[in-house]
């Protein structure tokens, strides 16, 4: 049984490593800010959610996981405000020009 | 495993330590800094210094991290003209050379400790059954050294007092900041309403497990301002002029009640802020609720920054 659990978070947690890297990526090659925010937005909402789904099963107690889901939605919340700002703030930069 | 992650975590904050000391922009500065910050948590972590990282996530990272940014944008207009002006690249590499000295000189005084090196760490784990709090950090911050975390308290103060004599004279006792126009319905305003609740209470909590786990007033203190902020910001509610009553009073309450108890120590107990035996729990108690209030006022305020309306609406 702990095999199976360690196989998945390997993969699940490999999988956010990748959706990182793509994010990262992504934020240093892609042309304009949006599309940036785009990459930037992806690593935070998929990669850290395979990373927290794949570490769920590790944790000692149901609080412990609960912790961890509660960090992803934060990061959630906070990613999807601070990318909304930047980009209405750009928007209404190009509209002034 | 783990040392190629401590070296390269290592790497990575010498890194960009040398970023934010020769980026060209002051804001390119900045972020480095703040992303320095954020590492350097997770090199406390690593070094079992849980409360130390909080307080640098906290602290160090985001309050000081904004406040910089605050700084940054205002001198942005003068920027260039400060470049021109700046000094020349003999001063730049004396102060470069000055500052390799002292940390040179500071990593031979590290380098040279003896091993084991000389530390209190036993005395405190000996008598931190007196002070009747469970975790140490707590028990010198405010029982064997309280006297730090006193000055501290009113250094803070001060710092604010400074911030709000930057005010012109017209506008003393106003409101600081500008008002904050933002949609009311807009996405600052929904997390500003969302937010909050679930910060207040994971402050409290840090707050409260101060005693005994990591944590404290600071920690807790610092996101209970952040939350604050938050609200100003979406512009749900406006800062209080700084001529309110309540204000000031609640500002001086925390370092005043530590004074108070501090001279009750005198005749009770012998010294400056020594605690009665028996009762030093309720009375570091005491302490850390009188300063979670001023603690939180002060650090908002700073980060509004100088009255700049009048103070009548």
């Amino acid at each position: 049984m702990s095999a199976v659990i360690n196989l998945w978070t390997v993969i699940a947690v490999s999988g956010g490593a990748v959706f990182f890297l793509a994010g990262t990526t992504g934020l240093l090659r892609f042309p304009d800010a949006f599309t940036r925010l785009h990459a930037l937005t992806k690593a935070d909402n998929l990669g850290l959610g395979l990373v927290v789904l794949g570490l769920l099963p590790q944790m000692d107690s149901v609080s412990g996981g609960l912790k961890l889901l509660c960090i992803w939605g934060l990061v959630l919340l906070s990613g999807a405000t601070a990318s909304q700002l930047i980009a209405r703030a750009l928007v209404r930069r190009d509209v002034q020009r | 495993m783990s040392d190629a992650l401590n070296i390269g975590l290592a790497g990575l904050i010498l890194g960009l330590a040398l970023w934010s000391i020769v980026a060209r922009e002051a804001f390119a500065a900045v972020e480095g800094f703040m992303a320095f910050g954020l590492l350097l948590t997770l090199a406390w972590v690593q070094l079992h210094g849980i409360d130390v990282a909080l307080t640098e996530a906290a602290i160090g990272g985001g309050l000081t991290g904004a406040l910089l940014i605050g700084a940054a944008t205002r001198l942005r207009s003068t920027e260039a003209a400060a470049r021109v002006e700046g000094p020349g690249a003999p001063t730049r590499w004396l102060a470069a050379g000055v500052s390799v000295a002292v940390t040179a000189a500071l990593a031979v005084g590290v380098l040279a400790l003896p091993v084991p090196a000389p530390t209190l760490a036993p005395d405190v784990a000996a008598h931190i059954a007196v002070t009747g709090v469970g975790n140490p950090i707590t028990a010198v911050l405010l029982a064997f050294r309280a006297m730090d975390t006193l000055l501290e308290a009113i250094v803070l103060l001060f710092a604010l007092i400074g911030v709000w004599s930057l005010a012109p004279d017209r506008f003393w006792g106003g409101r600081p900041g500008l008002r904050q126009q933002a949609d009311p319905n807009g996405i600052l305003a929904y997390v500003a309403r969302v937010l909050p609740p679930i910060g207040v209470i994971a402050g409290i909590y840090i707050f409260w497990v101060g005693a005994d786990h990591p944590g404290g007033k600071f920690q807790g203190a610092t996101l209970m301002a952040a939350m604050w902020l938050l609200v100003m910001m979406a512009g749900l509610a406006d800062a209080p002029p700084i001529s309110r009553t309540w204000l000031r009073i609640l500002l001086v309450a925390g370092p005043l009640v530590f004074i108070a108890i501090g001279v009750v120590g005198v005749v009770t107990a012998d010294a400056f802020l020594a605690y009665p035996p028996g009762i030093a729990k309720p009375l570091i108690l005491v302490i850390e609720f009188a300063l979670m209030p001023t603690l939180t006022l002060i650090l908002g305020l700073m980060l509004v920054g100088a009255p700049q309306r009048g103070p009548l609406p």
